[in-house]
């Protein structure tokens, strides 16, 4: 039965998180509306509204009722400007990394632009690096189709 | 120790290299962000920030943590020239400056517990503390055109790294002062900072200023920049060449 409201309550999640992608143009100077995360009254009015989302993204917490150890593909998701389909690898019942796999790639416009003037400031065009790192810096992690593929992907981890 | 959790909408990771961590100071990290989330969630229809916006607390009844939060904003707003302000047709949205803020208090309650080399990153802002396998911490900053790339490895110890970008959820930022216009210049600036949560705020108000953005953090002391422009071209500040891994010696 906890799990049953567990599932609703992620369910009316999923469902916020449309509302905020699609309205994501108004937010004032937000990067990351911290919210979009279990808001009950819509969880059970409008769960038909996201067939097949069945994680309930907190269950690592739980030890016992946790992800099958491996890795595991999510469906490819529309993001409009192209797809996006993850990876989960989970270790020890635990989520451990989220790999993309396919991601949108929108590098070939070309706008000319001024220089800069500040004789401060440096400029360089952006080069890819190989050299190993720790964590990686980027703007969050919370699109619908990111969510979309991740769900897909723990839901198996949990059959 | 390694965990992820998806929370607050995002996913929230936090790294202890420390020998003696336990799950138990890491659980305790995913509950404060959840009890942060609880409070200050504008799509929870019980938060406090979402009774304040209905009308239904008064100041007087506000608990300590908003009243911090609204100060800062406040603050923020002021040092800002009204880049950042949370409040917008008249509601209240603080999740511009919460998240940055609750990163470096999790990183504060690591540290009560003795842990001094860790990391925590919610859906990319990071703060790391102290070291791993006795060198600093390599963050790579990731190519928002082209998401499996990395275009600069910083190295850094005790420091915040915040990345406010269009990249991945579409436009979500707008000035204040011309809402009607989008920023289409400027695709994502990330900002290295004394911590997180001053990171954070700097990179949102910065990244609303379109191409000014980046002099704003030049004339900032103790920060540093990185701004990726819709050319894939990019501009930084004049000290932030310090954070820059020079030599790969691919540990």
């Amino acid at each position: 039965m906890k799990k049953a409201i567990v599932s609703l309550v992620i369910l009316g999640a999923f469902v916020i998180y449309s509302i905020i992608h699609a309205h994501s143009g108004l937010v004032a100077v937000a990067p990351t509306p911290p919210g979009g995360s279990r808001p009950s009254s819509s969880a059970a009015t409008s769960p038909t509204e996201t067939p097949g989302v069945t994680v309930t993204p907190s269950a690592t917490q739980t030890p016992g009722s946790a992800y099958k150890d491996g890795s595991y593909t999510g469906s490819v998701a529309d993001a409009q400007w192209g797809v996006v389909q993850v990876k989960a690898i989970i270790t020890n019942g635990k989520i451990t990394d989220v790999q993309f796999l396919q991601y949108p790639n929108d590098r070939n416009r070309s706008i000319e632009i001024n220089s800069m003037a500040d004789p401060q400031l440096t400029s360089e065009a952006i080069q890819a690096q190989s050299a190993n790192v720790d964590i990686v810096a980027g703007a969050t992690d919370s699109s619908d189709a990111f969510m979309q593929s991740l769900t897909d992907a723990l839901s198996q981890a949990r059959a | 120790m390694k965990q992820l959790q998806l929370l607050m909408g995002m996913p929230i990771t936090v790294e202890v290299v420390d020998p003696g961590v336990t799950e138990a100071d890491i659980e305790k990290v995913f509950a404060y962000f959840r009890s942060v989330d609880d409070t200050f969630s504008t799509y929870k229809e019980h938060s406090e920030i979402a009774k304040i916006n209905r009308g239904e607390l008064g100041e007087e009844a506000y608990s300590d943590e908003m009243k911090t939060i609204l100060a800062v904003s406040e603050q923020t707003r002021q040092e800002t020239r009204g880049y950042f302000d949370i409040q917008h047709n008249g509601i209240l949205d603080p999740s511009g400056i919460v998240k940055g803020w609750a990163i470096l208090q999790a990183a504060h309650l690591l540290k009560e517990a003795g842990l001094t080399n860790f990391y925590i990153d919610a859906g990319g802002d990071i703060q790391v503390a102290g070291n791993k396998d006795g060198e600093p911490w390599r963050i790579g900053i990731r190519n928002p055109f082209n998401r499996k790339e990395i275009v600069k490895v910083l190295v850094v110890t005790d420091k915040g790294v915040a990345t406010s970008g269009t990249a991945i959820r579409g436009q979500h930022i707008y000035d204040p002062h011309h809402p009607d216009t989008p920023l289409q210049d400027v695709v994502s600036l990330t900002v290295i900072g004394p911590n997180v949560y001053e990171a954070d705020r700097f990179a949102t108000a910065a990244f609303a200023m379109g191409k000014r953005g980046i002099f704003f953090i030049q004339q900032l002391p103790g920060f540093e920049g990185y701004m990726i422009d819709a050319s894939a071209r990019a501009t930084f500040t004049s000290g932030f060449e310090r954070y820059v891994l020079q030599h790969d010696n691919t540990r």
